[in-house]
């Protein structure tokens, strides 16, 4: 795999939160037209990844790069970011009253897009998605995230993606606090936007998703680090074992390099 | 169209504070006097009663002292003011008959076009004068009446003296007797019983002459079963010595009927904006004060509803917007006087570069109001760290069956909010923007959508530091 003309590169990246450093050296390449997933426990440093690659100010990267279609983005704003195709699905998306979903979806794809959109072409594309991702057409009047249940907080993430159509998505947890039924339709959406253009980064701590979205690499993330990678096969082994083997492992062989 | 219009203004570095030069015809001396208040009386040919009305309001205005609470006043000086100035020697009838200079100025702000689009009648203040009045036919045919105050005084009078300072008398407070004593402009409606006026009526004020305070004096009366809604509109040239404008608003709505009265004003930042603004509303009547505050150096107000007979209910909707320099002192009144009436209060205000927005408010139930409903809301959004933001409520409920709630939340405009805004590509500033029109818009939404459209359109100057 040539990592120049890769899609997302992240080397040996640190991440600090307030002083302390949460991530510790990651490296990890996407190809164009691949998933991958990354799996860890709590507090392995997962929402940490996801909010410094979109670009925090409170996430400092102490170290390390990464390179969106072979440019670094460290340093810009997440807006700058955003425009040049990620994309972050979050964990815990922000309710902002008053402003509605409409609107929000519009000025978003105006500024990624750097023009405007004409309004037939907008309706008919926001009509689609909404009718793949099973959300009520009443959906698009009400305020961003406001007092959404949170199925629907993750069924409007996943339609902000639709949108937004990023080359290069990350999702932070899509699947937690998910009904199989709420799951499968969010999968169905990650799965329509699938080729072989795009990339996605699928960040969870269940195997369960993984049913639905065919990862074609796994990597386990431990203590800031990835501590194995593997294929599909992978987080099945974890959903049969857990972590504690694998962070034995890991702990084991740490003592060993000390 | 006007959308057009105000960008070829904003584009030119507009700050709604332009002046045109202002030529009044005719002016009384600097500062207040028996002399000049007798000489308004003198140049409006007012009749012994207003003439007796005004002096009496000076004597009481002289011995009130100044507020002793709420924001600083001390460097108003009432000295170096003029009282009153005439821009036009006599209210016009017709657009075209508008002095050049004056209709230019009108032309800045849009209003022909407003007007024509939006308006039932135009009742537009410059200096202290009313130039331009317009009624339409339909509405004289059904009885309204809708004209500046001095007219009312001269071809109304009876039912001016009926009602003029019944709900804000003279004594009520220092720039209510002011007001009383000085006063020139302002609306007078009259709605007949069971008379729903259907369009909005509509005034824009306008203070255009360095020291020239603005005194005007409104009086709404709603005959039983009728409807109203009443607009509002000022903006404001920027000078460089301190404006007063203290203006005293009546509204009476009596059995069955409602009055909407909306204001969006603008006032240059170095106007003291101190108004007394009160209705009373009779059995199972409804009246409803949306109010946003943008600019001024300093407003104090607090409309107030007495809520006299049953079934009687209120609403306060207002919106504060407090930049650099700013206090924006605002709230509102329930008074309720009777069983089962209710009131609904929402307060929003918006600080900036260590603005100050204030919520200062009153809900009182006396003995025997049972089945009293009322609710207050205060939310203040916070755009950075030295902005201000102060509640004082309070309660005086004297009837153990009452509900009565308060809530009040302060929030700031979240790095996390931004941070999922600009995570969609949208910039830090225009990111802000949609979050303060988010908070804004329970307001915004209550407002016709001309004024709507320019209320959003001046928080986005003042959000720009673009609005001097």
């Amino acid at each position: 795999m040539s990592k120049e003309g890769a899609l997302f590169v992240i080397d040996n990246l640190h991440v600090s939160v307030e002083g302390k450093e949460i991530v510790k050296g990651l490296n990890l390449t996407i190809e164009r037209g691949e998933i991958h997933a990354i799996m860890g426990p709590n507090a392995s440093g997962k929402s940490t990844l996801a909010h410094a690659l979109m670009g925090h100010p409170r996430y400092e990267i102490t170290k390390g790069t990464v390179l969106l279609k072979g440019e670094s983005i460290v340093g810009l704003k997440p807006d700058e970011r955003a425009r040049r195709g990620l994309f972050l699905a979050f964990q815990y998306p922000r309710a902002i009253p008053g402003v509605s979903m409409v609107n929000f979806l519009r000025s978003a794809l105006r500024a990624v897009r750097g023009s405007d959109v004409p309004v037939r072409e907008f309706r008919t594309m926001l009509q689609e998605t909404m009718e793949l991702l099973k959300v009520d057409e009443s959906f698009a009047r009400r305020y961003i995230n406001d007092g959404f249940s949170g199925g629907e907080m993750k069924r409007a993430e996943v339609l902000q993606m639709s949108i937004l159509q990023p080359e290069m998505a990350i999702l932070d947890e899509t699947d937690s606090g998910l009904d199989i039924d709420a799951l499968r339709t969010v999968a169905e959406g990650i799965n329509a936007l699938a080729n072989d253009q795009r990339g996605f980064l699928v960040i969870t701590h269940y195997q369960r998703i993984l049913n639905y979205v065919r990862p074609d690499h796994v990597h386990v993330l431990f203590d800031g680090r990835i501590i194995k990678s593997g294929g599909p096969e992978l987080a099945h082994e974890l959903e049969a074992e857990g972590y504690e083997r694998l962070i034995g492992e890991y702990a084991a062989a740490q003592g060993v390099s000390k | 169209m006007t959308d057009r219009k105000a960008a070829d203004i904003v584009s030119d570095g507009y700050k709604w504070g332009f002046h045109d030069e202002a030529r009044p015809l005719f002016r009384t001396e600097k500062g207040l006097s028996r002399k000049v208040v007798e000489e308004i009386a003198g140049i409006k040919e007012e009749p012994q009663w207003m003439r007796d009305f005004r002096l009496r309001s000076l004597e009481i205005f002289e011995k009130k002292p100044m507020p002793g609470w709420g924001p600083d006043l001390s460097s108003i000086n009432l000295d170096e003011m003029y009282y009153f100035a005439r821009a036009s020697d006599r209210a016009e009838r017709d657009w075209k008959d508008v002095p050049d200079y004056i209709r230019r100025t009108f032309d800045r702000l849009g209003i022909p076009e407003a007007e024509r689009k939006f308006l039932a009648g135009v009742g537009a203040q410059y200096d202290s004068e009313v130039v331009y009045h317009n009624i339409r036919e339909e509405l004289s045919k059904v009885g309204v009446i809708f004209v500046d105050m001095d007219t009312a005084v001269r071809e109304y009078p009876d039912l001016v003296r009926q009602y003029m300072g019944t709900l804000v008398p003279p004594a009520d407070n220092k720039f209510s007797a002011l007001n009383s004593a000085v006063w020139s402009g302002g609306s007078f409606i009259y709605v007949p019983e069971g008379v729903r006026v259907d369009v909005p009526l509509q005034a824009y004020f306008r203070i255009n002459a360095e020291n020239i305070g603005q005194f005007e004096r409104t009086l709404i009366i709603a005959e039983p079963g009728s409807f109203v809604h009443y607009i509002e509109g000022c903006t404001a040239p920027i000078y460089t010595t301190n404006s007063l404008h203290a203006a005293v608003v009546e509204v009476i709505v009596k059995k069955g009927a409602r009055v909407r009265y909306s204001t969006v004003q603008n006032w240059s930042n170095n106007v003291y904006n101190l108004v007394t603004k009160r209705s009373i509303a009779y059995e199972d009547a409804v009246v409803e004060w949306v109010d946003g505050n943008l600019g001024s150096r300093t407003t104090m107000k607090y409309p107030a509803i007495v809520l006299r007979e049953p079934g009687a209910h209120g609403e306060v909707l207002s919106l504060s917007f407090a930049g650099q320099g700013q206090h924006q002192d605002t709230g509102a009144k329930a008074i309720h006087l009777a069983p089962h009436t209710t009131s609904v209060i929402t307060a929003k205000s918006v600080s900036k570069d260590n603005g100050r927005a204030s919520y200062r408010g009153l809900v009182k139930v006396i003995r025997g109001a049972k089945g009293v409903r009322s609710s207050v809301r205060c939310d203040a959004l916070l755009l950075d760290e030295g902005s201000r933001s102060d509640t004082y409520p309070t309660m005086e409920i004297d009837e153990q069956e009452a509900t009565i709630s308060h809530e009040a939340t302060v929030s700031k405009v979240g790095e996390e909010q931004l941070f999922y805004l600009q995570s969609r590509g949208i910039a830090e500033q225009e990111a802000t923007k949609m979050i303060v029109n988010g908070f804004v818009e329970p307001v915004v939404k209550e407002l016709p959508m001309e004024y709507a459209v320019e209320l959003n359109r001046l928080i986005e100057l003042q959000l720009e530091g673009a609005v001097g």
